[in-house]
């Protein structure tokens, strides 16, 4: 089903506040089996200059991976039809323990390509401060079905 | 924040040895619980093959991160990381009694100013590209 074009340029509501902590990082750094001192030991991490451990480059994906915006049923996603196209991140710095993060996703582009249709949703990931970490971009292709 | 390469050391086409990161149903259900991302594709071998995949496959974002590591092993330091992207391109199909295979490699595809450089990776499963325009900018000691 086509998604609905009006959602272009859309910019969705700052998610709920999320405070990243030092077991979460521990969590993400087991899961994809990274022994990385600096994402364990708030020690090894200071001695790289960090004030806290901090998370692996992709640790964003967790608080940055659409969300409610994507629910709302005007936009028409299927999303047990989606599977992710593209991804990356530019950050300003590392994700730490201690950060209380907030996301803010734009849809920025909605097109079809083939029988599949493909959005590109930029989300900016800034402390409650209002300092910016970490911009992500990705690509959902919604398949026919 | 420093790097354990020296931007001094590399050239365009300095390459990075190859490494090999077995995976495992087990990783997928770590992922699955550390990321929040919990489509049965990747953990239900029945739900997987309803709807047309040869198995369990891997979470994009896990094979990413994978990539992810082989270069954050090369640098020493992850914030050394400035930028970071893929695209997806054929996924890591997991079989319940091996599991699968993944071949990460890497070389210096541009040195940039600041100490930067650019870092195109490659990422093999069962012979398929899983990764296209891999890329990660980071910055050298």
């Amino acid at each position: 089903m086509a998604l609905n074009r009006d959602f272009i340029g859309r910019t969705f509501p700052p998610s709920e506040p999320y405070e990243v902590s030092r077991v979460k990082i521990r969590e993400f750094a087991n899961a994809i089996g990274d022994s990385n001192p600096v994402y364990r030991d708030p020690e090894a991490a200071k001695a790289e200059g960090h004030p806290d451990v901090i998370a692996p480059p992709t640790f964003p994906i967790v608080i940055s991976l659409g969300g409610s915006a994507l629910a709302d049923p005007e936009l028409g996603l299927n999303y047990a039809m989606v599977v992710h196209g593209q991804q990356s991140f530019a950050y300003t710095r590392p994700v730490h323990a201690g950060d209380v993060l907030v996301c803010e996703a734009t849809i920025t582009d909605i097109r079809s390509a083939g029988r599949n249709e493909r959005m590109d949703v930029t989300t900016e990931i800034k402390t409650v401060e209002g300092e910016l970490v970490c911009t992500a971009h990705n690509t959902l292709v919604e398949r026919p079905a | 924040m420093t790097a354990k390469v020296n931007y001094d050391d590399v050239e365009v086409g300095t390459e990075i040895p190859a490494q090999t990161y077995p995976v495992s149903r087990l990783n997928l259900v770590m992922y699955a619980g550390a990321s929040g991302d919990f489509n049965p594709i990747h953990w239900n071998e029945r739900f997987a093959k309803s709807v047309g995949l040869p198995d369990v496959i891997a979470h994009g974002m896990f094979t990413m991160a994978e990539a992810g590591r082989y270069v954050t092993d090369w640098l020493g330091d992850p914030g050394a990381v400035i930028d970071y992207g893929v695209r997806f391109s054929s996924p890591i199909v997991v079989s319940d009694e091996e599991g699968a295979t993944l071949v990460v490699s890497g070389k210096v595809e541009e040195k940039l100013d600041d100490n930067r450089v650019v870092v195109a990776l490659t990422a093999r499963s069962a012979g398929q590209k899983v990764l296209t325009r891999a890329r990660a900018t980071v910055r050298l000691a």
